[in-house]
């Protein structure tokens, strides 16, 4: 998909067929992600080969649509929300297992992470049959907690990498000119760790954005945009129009992970190691 | 890793910036996730009286789930599936992660580019096999316009091997970040040891790369293998009925069929047995540890 990934000239010791399967794989995983925008702009309801010619109607589509415009908004704010408890629990969380040292911290810093070894389907009905019980039943806040939950092990190893990276000497210097732990936390390692923590925000962001599995369950009455997404492909006419939608979700979704990507060595290289 | 606090550090900050610290953390996983998974584990146990939390104590959901063989079979072929999605992924993913260690030259670069999929929607990239392999889809339709096939074949989707496929790919990038890791911490002194004592380049790999990196091929087996066994969106989008999965049938209690109690025994279920894949990968973890 890249020429960037073409396999480097054989050097001694650097077999060519290595290089060859690297750039059939990154094809593997690319290819059937490239044919949303590819019919996207194709001018037939059939996602099928020979194209019939260029159309930009169903991105025209997707603009007087307000069921879309609703979930979109939803989706947005739902995924504002999760990303900013998701970073800071994830920030607080990393922070305390590398500096308290207490069990309960490590014990907390464990449980974060667990999220990775629970299918979402069980994250889903765990949370509906909580907050079900709690009385606050599916709904927008019910779908940011489940969000907080799976994006969670990201942002605490995120930025437990980034505050790990920070040399001891600089939060030391700190407290022997008298700073309290709460400054040394304040001026010292959180604007250490801030490109990190933007970084895990923006992952946080894209993971909620583009939740499906656990939003399933929590949703109330505003589906989000992946619930809109799900509840249209039932409608082969209305294939196009997801494909257009889909596109400009990838499109999005790829700057945001680029520009995340980016902070996060950013912020890596800032560091006077 | 150079961790913070040890010895410089009084061993007790500020006990409000203490609290502050901890709170947030507290929260989210004492009182959302070991809160929301205790629930799930009493339901499993309790009688479906249609009220939110069922009733009285119960072991008649497991009793189902023993007697009836549908569920039996589920859970094998949810195993099998999830299983062979697994050693697709990991053995796939193994070359791309050793080209990256030991290779690459652009190595940031394609790292990102084998990530990135990693970011965009799950939802999208099933759906995009669903149009890949339908009856008019795009394989069909492309093998016909280049005269391979005479007509199209309806033994793409709805299929089993279609969930397989699916599932590969849309958890291919979540192998290649531990066996890298594990990978990356392989001292290169040993394959050059193991070259001067004479072994071959195949012998380097087998007796020495290969046992070190175990440990990350068990973590990425885990981390793919936990998502894909509970899954029901690919099973219900390019599966049909013969690729019912452990995540559909919860799934379905907790929509049409309306037995939470049920449910949640199922997805009690699935946890004890990644908690038992888990328990094996350890074990497997200290057989290769030892080797170090």
């Amino acid at each position: 998909m890249s020429p960037a990934a073409a396999p480097a000239p054989s050097a001694p010791g650097r077999p060519r067929w290595l290089g060859v399967y690297l750039v059939a794989y990154l094809v593997f995983l690319y290819l059937p992600i490239v044919l949303i925008p590819l019919f996207s702009f194709n001018d037939s309801v059939q996602a099928a080969f020979p194209l019939k010619g260029f159309t930009l109607d169903w991105y025209r589509g997707l603009a007087g649509n307000a069921a879309l415009k609703a979930a979109l908004m939803t989706s947005l704010g739902i995924g504002v929300c999760a990303a900013f408890l998701a970073t800071l629990c994830g920030m607080t969380i990393a922070y305390a297992e590398l500096t308290l040292r207490s069990r309960l911290s490590r014990l907390i810093a464990g449980l974060a992470r667990m999220p990775i070894l629970i299918p979402g389907v069980v994250v889903g009905i765990s949370l509906l049959i909580a907050v079900n019980l709690v009385g606050l039943g599916p709904s927008r806040l019910a779908i940011v907690l489940g969000h907080v939950l799976v994006a969670l092990p990201t942002t605490v190893i995120i930025i437990r990498g980034s505050l790990a990276a920070v040399p001891r000497s600089l939060p030391e210097a700190a407290q022997d000119l008298g700073a309290s732990d709460a400054i040394v936390f304040r001026r010292v390692m959180l604007p250490l760790a801030l490109p990190a923590a933007v970084s895990a925000f923006m992952l946080a962001f894209l993971t909620s954005f583009d939740e499906f599995i656990v939003a399933f369950f929590l949703a109330g009455t505003q589906p989000t945009l992946p619930l809109y997404i799900w509840s249209q492909l039932r409608f082969p006419k209305s294939l196009p129009t997801v494909m257009a939608l889909g596109t400009a979700i990838l499109v999005s979704s790829i700057l945001i992970a680029g520009a995340a990507e980016l902070l996060r060595r950013r912020g890596l290289r800032r560091l006077p190691l | 890793m150079a961790d913070l606090g040890t010895s410089g550090q009084p061993q007790r900050p500020g006990s409000a910036f203490r609290v502050a610290l901890m709170l947030p953390g507290s929260v989210v996983t004492l009182g959302l996730i070991l809160f929301a998974l205790g629930l799930l584990a009493i339901l499993a146990f309790r009688f479906n009286d249609g009220s939110l939390f069922g009733a009285g104590f119960t072991l008649g959901n497991f009793r189902i789930l023993a007697s009836e063989p549908l569920y039996g079979l589920v859970i094998l072929r949810s195993l099998t599936i999830a299983g062979l999605v697994t050693a697709a992924t990991v053995v796939t993913a193994y070359p791309v992660a050793y080209y990256l260690s030991f290779h690459a030259r652009s190595r940031a670069l394609i790292l990102f580019l084998v990530t990135l999929p990693f970011w965009t929607s799950y939802l999208l990239r099933v759906f995009a096999w669903k149009i890949v392999l339908a009856y008019n889809g795009v394989l069909n339709s492309g093998l016909i316009a280049a005269g391979i096939w005479s007509e199209p074949s309806t033994a793409l989707l709805n299929t089993p091997a279609a969930v397989v496929l699916t599932l590969a790919h849309a958890y291919a990038p979540f192998a290649i970040l531990p066996i890298l890791v594990s990978l990356d911490a392989i001292p290169r002194s040993l394959a050059e040891a193991a070259a001067d004592l004479g072994a071959t380049p195949f012998t380097v790999f087998r007796r020495v790369i290969l046992p070190n990196s175990m440990p990350g091929v068990l973590a990425g087996a885990v981390v793919v293998f936990v998502p894909t066994v509970g899954d029901y969106v690919t099973p219900a989008l390019v599966g049909g009925p013969s690729s019912t999965m452990i995540g559909s049938l919860i799934q379905a209690q907790f929509g049409k069929a309306q037995d939470w109690p049920f449910g949640a025994a199922l997805a009690l279920v699935v946890m004890l047995v990644i908690l038992a894949v888990i328990l094996l990968v350890r074990r497997a973890d200290h057989r290769f540890g030892s080797r170090l």
